[in-house]
């Protein structure tokens, strides 16, 4: 069976700047698949070339085997695309909007109206759908894009950043349903730049950077090429120096320990990198013990896809989040978004 | 999800399967695409009602205010027009009608900056040109009914009627028209970087056109220079035309309409200007549509 998306080597430019140098992945059917990076990486070219909105410069796009270049009426079909920004007529209601989408969508008529009951109940918008766009919540604006983007019972359901400027509660009220529509098996390709939205809900991810992959697989996988568990260590809330450079030493002695670093902005805490999945933690507290040092705080934890990220790039997302924010030029994008 | 791809080559198949679902076919598809995007246009009319009647009550305006300001110019000044209001109502039917189709491209403009478009374009559309042709049809209509306004306020201003065969001559100049400048216009929607560039190309060419028109005043009271920038102008193909079929109920294409500097104009010449204006502005879009909804 063909995969659900497949990009090969994608490249498109705008005038001097390169969006997307080389982009190639792979959705494989019924799975949700995150594409992370930091804003600016590439992440909605990628996308609108996908969705056929831009043409690229080169490279391969197919939809459930179909070429989204050469066909890209037949890949339409098989796409349903949530854009970043919610664009409603907030004229319509609800159920106008469907009915519209419905038509763009070419639904056989006498399917359109049971259709659309069924998903306005799927998103719980079944008392809103006689009320004008213009009158819903940004949560409830949300859940109707994902109603037309769905309506049309695509194989593979595209979202730029679904969750942008929402509140917590609808933010994981459009994680569990994206997990419910994988259930049922749609394919979900979701672009973010918030890391634990991606490591909560992918099953794999790719992560971008300035145009080009620099790493793809499960979330674990990833981590787990980093290398080891990260741990925080407070021997004191605020540790003198001198007590903290001897720690290190203590600990760098230890078998399982593969790295300590001091983090003087964090009152000379300890960060430590360690074999992966140990004990570490009742490992180091014995050994300071021993050498008669107390402990204030001790945490492990599995590498974050952002430490996969700091490994790739040398920076951190935060970090390249506001490089990237300060380099931006919003006003070309917006015209490179609109057709 | 179980759904198999659909080829090209196994749309045939379906076909000959006669299934129980009536086959979708491309002109169908079409068909449905293009009213639901022109029942989105007069939901929107329906909901927020004042462009319409603005765009009623704005050309009366003209007929009572503008018309009354030549009441007393002698006789005859105004060709075979009993009076100046006689004269000015195929000025401001052409003029109403330019105006509303000026403004055609507006809308679309607007989907363009709010990501609207990207809605319509990311649908798999049996052909976009459905995007153009409900904006048509919508600005088609309303034009429709504001010339049909204008036509039942200058009959009781004392400016008579024309036949049937006449009131159907108006309609279709009006829809001649009204096509030509909405292509242009969802053209420059197009291809012009925002809503305030459009604005912009909008007023400079709305007032100008109709002065460099003989919707106010006869080519006779003009300069020779400004003769020749009227006879240029093809609103003037439009409004002679009406105006004749105004004055005269034994009309003709053979009638000749206006005198312009270079002979004289018949109704038939003023309908192939006016078909010829439609070939040249759909032309003229063309490329900039195909960027777009290529």
């Amino acid at each position: 069976m063909a995969p659900a998306v497949l990009i090969e080597q994608l490249q498109k430019r705008y005038g001097a700047i390169e969006a997307v140098k080389d982009v190639s992945l792979q959705v494989e059917s019924g799975e949700i698949f995150g594409l992370l990076g930091p804003n600016g990486a590439g992440k909605t070219t990628t996308l609108r070339c996908l969705c056929t909105l831009t043409e690229p410069d080169s490279g391969r796009i197919e939809v459930s085997g179909v070429s989204a270049i050469e066909h890209p009426r037949l890949a339409r079909q098989h796409l349903g695309y949530v854009a970043q920004e919610v664009a409603l007529d907030k004229v319509l209601t609800g159920r106008e909007l469907l009915e519209l989408q419905a038509a763009l969508y070419h639904l056989p008529r006498q399917t359109i109206k049971p259709r659309i009951v069924e998903i306005l109940t799927l998103l719980g918008l079944d008392e809103w759908a006689d009320k004008k766009s213009g009158t819903y919540s940004g949560g409830l604006k949300k859940r109707l894009d994902l109603a037309a983007g769905l309506l049309h019972q695509p194989d593979v359901l595209i979202l730029d950043e679904p969750t942008v400027g929402l509140d917590i509660e609808s933010r994981v009220a459009v994680w569990n349903f994206l997990r419910e529509l994988r259930s049922q098996g749609t394919t979900v390709l979701i672009t973010s730049h918030y890391l634990e939205e991606v490591d909560a809900l992918a099953d794999r991810v790719a992560i971008i950077d300035r145009g080009i992959v620099i790493a793809a697989g499960t979330p674990s996988e990833l981590k787990d090429q980093v290398g080891g568990d990260r741990v925080t260590l407070r021997i004191r809330e605020f540790s003198p120096v001198e007590e903290a450079e001897q720690a290190k030493v203590l600990l760098e002695a230890l078998p399982l320990v593969q790295e300590v670093i001091i983090n003087r902005a964090q009152g000379n805490s300890l960060n430590l990198v360690v074999a992966p999945q140990s004990e570490a933690l009742i490992t180091i507290q014995n050994a300071l013990q021993q050498a008669g040092l107390p402990t204030f705080g001790i945490a492990q934890a599995r590498p974050s896809l952002d430490d996969v990220y700091l490994n790739a790039t040398g920076r951190t997302l935060l970090d390249a989040e506001i490089a990237a924010a300060g380099s931006r030029d919003l006003k070309a994008e917006k015209k490179q978004n609109m057709r | 999800m179980s759904r198999t791809i659909t080829p090209p080559q196994s749309e045939f198949k379906d076909q000959v399967g006669a299934i129980a679902l009536p086959k979708s076919t491309p002109l169908s598809d079409f068909i449905q695409e293009t009213l639901a995007l022109t029942r989105r246009l007069f939901i929107q009319l329906q909901r927020r009602p004042s462009t319409l009647a603005a765009g009623i009550i704005q050309p009366l305006m003209w007929l009572v205010l503008f018309g009354a300001l030549f009441q007393n110019a002698p006789q005859g000044l105004f060709g075979d027009s009993a009076s100046y209001g006689q004269f000015l109502g195929a000025g401001i039917i052409v003029f109403t009608a330019f105006g509303g189709a000026l403004n055609a491209g507006l809308p679309v403009m607007f989907d363009r900056e709010f990501g609207f478009l990207n809605r319509l374009l990311v649908a798999p559309l049996a052909s976009r040109f459905s995007i153009v042709m409900a904006s048509a049809i919508f600005i088609t209509t309303l034009s429709l009914i504001q010339t049909a306004a204008i036509v039942v306020m200058s009959a009781f201003l004392g400016s008579g009627l024309p036949n049937a065969l006449g009131l159907a001559l108006v309609g279709l100049i009006v829809l001649m028209l009204v096509l030509a400048v909405t292509a242009l216009s969802l053209g420059l929607a197009f291809a012009l970087p925002g809503h305030i560039e459009l604005i912009a190309v909008i007023f400079v060419t709305n007032l100008p056109l109709l002065f460099a028109s003989t919707a106010l005043v006869p080519l006779s009271f003009m300069p020779k220079w400004l003769q020749v920038v009227a006879t240029l102008n093809p609103l003037s193909y439009a409004i002679e035309p009406i105006r004749y079929v105004y004055l005269h109920s034994d009309w003709n294409l053979g009638s000749v309409v206006v005198q312009a500097p270079w002979g004289a104009v018949t109704m038939g010449t003023s309908l192939l200007i006016l078909l010829g204006f439609n070939v040249v502005a759909f032309l003229a879009i063309q490329p900039l549509l195909k960027r777009t909804l290529a």
